[in-house]
């Protein structure tokens, strides 16, 4: 992401507005600017502000005269008045920041689409974790902390000498080399992002280790974790075996996503 | 695709955020997805939501050539229309309730339109489940949040993390939020503005400007 200085009036609405605080007003040249080492391409500032196509020499024109009188105007908190921000093009290794960042664009070309998979939300039509069986989705970065790959990879590396198997169509999944050492491709190990999903399955008696293991590795990285923990209800629509388990160790599920079991296979040939 | 997981807030506050989506899954159920999940935004849209969103627009919608005149008179309305004519690739359609009653009203109708699509919940595990009791659903999987775990000491207080996370992607950030409440306690904004402003933020119309506006009223007389 860039800042068009040519167009930038310093007014800083966007300076709260970056989930990384990446952006600033710099003193020296009374723009504002962009840190591209912490920023993870997001686009909130680039498509979630609201644009005016305000001439920039009549708003330094006003708001050096609404400085001289100590006035402050009082603008909409989620404009840019100039509409500064430009959305550059992407290369690798740093496409990745979008790609893991941006809810919105999609990059075909690189086959890695979006953070995660659809996990149990189509467990009902595309059965990924069973009865007895526990599906992880662990989040590294959100919210508004951002993680690096190298700091992924010493969790994927940890769970992979527990044995665990990673979810084949995770997008971390694909940038691993070595998905039995759980290492992830050296060239895109310093870049950050806003969040990525690793997701794992195990067993039921795995669950104290995995969380155990996640919030030891979690102590040494620098950033935030959030697990999604899941499994199927039995025929009856209940579910006590994980809940319990949970409670067991002390976690307390406030909050849940609920499959309710609609979805059918209704693809010629599907079924 | 949505995130609504991982919302801060223990079971009580979430009492007014319901979001109920619908989602097809490649090579199983995506023919005709789009119409289907045109047809269950229709749906929600009869159940008074208080955000919709299709997976690139939610109905609070930034604007690419605002009209400087706006900053006195800024439209605050949800678009309901754009969010559902919007939909033009399977993917997923999502409505936010801001009452169980009308969460549940509008689930019974979808299990009626019999559409084919997965159908989820997120709210609080009690919540998830009274409302599938109410339908007579039998519940296929569930997925618990354990909550976020910060050993380095990242995040805010909590005010600002219930008010952010409400973008499961993260793109409402907590010095946004910050600035929200402050103006809401300053009287520089009401809490219908402020919430609006943040709720332009999510692309994926998830977040609850109900919920938001209920915690900023709170937030205003609330030490911090
Ligand atoms: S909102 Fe636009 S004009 Fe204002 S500081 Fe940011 S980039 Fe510059
Ligand atoms: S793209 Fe995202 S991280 Fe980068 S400056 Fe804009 S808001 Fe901040």
């Amino acid at each position: 992401m860039l800042i068009d200085t040519n167009k930038c009036v310093a007014c800083a609405n966007c300076v709260p507005v970056c989930p990384m605080g990446a952006i600033y007003v710099d003193p020296d040249i009374g723009r504002a600017r962009i840190n591209q080492d912490e920023c993870v391409e997001c686009g909130t500032c680039f498509r979630g502000m609201s644009q005016e196509h305000l001439n920039p020499t009549m708003v330094r024109t006003v708001r050096k005269l609404a400085r001289l009188f100590r006035f402050r105007f009082e603008p909409e908190p989620d404009v840019c008045p100039t509409a500064a921000f430009v959305m550059n093009e992407l290369e690798m290794p740093r496409l990745v920041r979008q790609v893991f960042s941006d809810p919105v664009v999609e990059h075909k070309s690189t086959g890695i689409k979006g953070r995660g998979t659809e996990e149990v939300k189509t467990n009902d039509v595309n059965p990924r974790v069973g009865v007895g069986e526990v599906g992880y989705t662990i989040e590294f970065g959100r919210p508004g902390v951002g993680v690096r790959f190298r700091d992924i990879q010493e969790m994927t590396i940890e769970l992979a000498r527990m044995g665990v198997k990673f979810e084949a169509k995770n997008p971390i999944t694909h940038l691993m080399t070595d998905e039995s050492t759980g290492q992830i491709r050296a060239d895109i190990l310093g870049e950050k992002i806003l969040s990525a999903i690793v997701e794992i399955k195990t067993t039921l008696d795995q669950v104290e280790a995995v969380l155990g293991t996640v919030e030891e590795v979690n102590r040494r990285i620098d950033t935030v974790t959030a697990v999604g923990i899941s499994t199927r209800c039995d025929d009856g629509g209940e579910e006590t075996r994980l809940a319990q388990v949970l409670e067991d160790l002390g976690y307390g599920a406030e909050r849940a996503k609920t499959n309710m079991g609609l979805g059918r296979l209704t693809n010629a040939g599907a079924a | 695709m949505t995130n609504t997981l991982h919302r801060y807030g223990k079971s009580e506050s979430f009492r007014d955020d319901f979001i109920l989506f619908c989602i097809p899954s490649p090579g199983k159920n995506d023919e005709g997805a789009v119409e289907k999940q045109k047809a269950f935004l229709r749906i929600c849209a009869r159940h008074s939501p208080v955000n919709m969103g299709n997976g690139n627009r939610g109905s609070f919608k930034p604007e690419r050539h605002l009209d400087p005149r706006s900053h006195w008179n800024r439209d605050l309305s949800p678009d309901w229309e754009g969010v559902i004519e919007g939909v033009n690739k399977p993917g997923t359609a999502a409505a936010v309730f801001d009452s169980e009653e009308n969460a549940r009203a509008c689930l019974q109708e979808v299990v009626d339109a019999d559409l084919g699509l997965s159908v989820n919940l997120s709210t609080s595990v009690s919540g998830a489940k009274e409302v599938a009791k109410c339908c007579g659903i039998h519940r296929h999987s569930v997925e618990y949040s354990l909550g976020f775990t910060d050993p380095h000491d990242h995040l805010p207080n909590s005010q600002v993390l219930e008010l952010a996370t409400m973008c499961g992607h993260g793109m409402v950030s907590f010095n946004m939020a910050r600035k929200m409440l402050d103006m809401v306690r300053e009287g520089r904004r009401t809490p219908d503005q402020a919430v609006t402003t943040l709720a332009r933020f999510c692309p994926c119309g998830v977040y609850n400007p109900a919920r938001a506006r209920r915690l900023l009223e709170e937030a205003r007389t609330k030490a911090t």
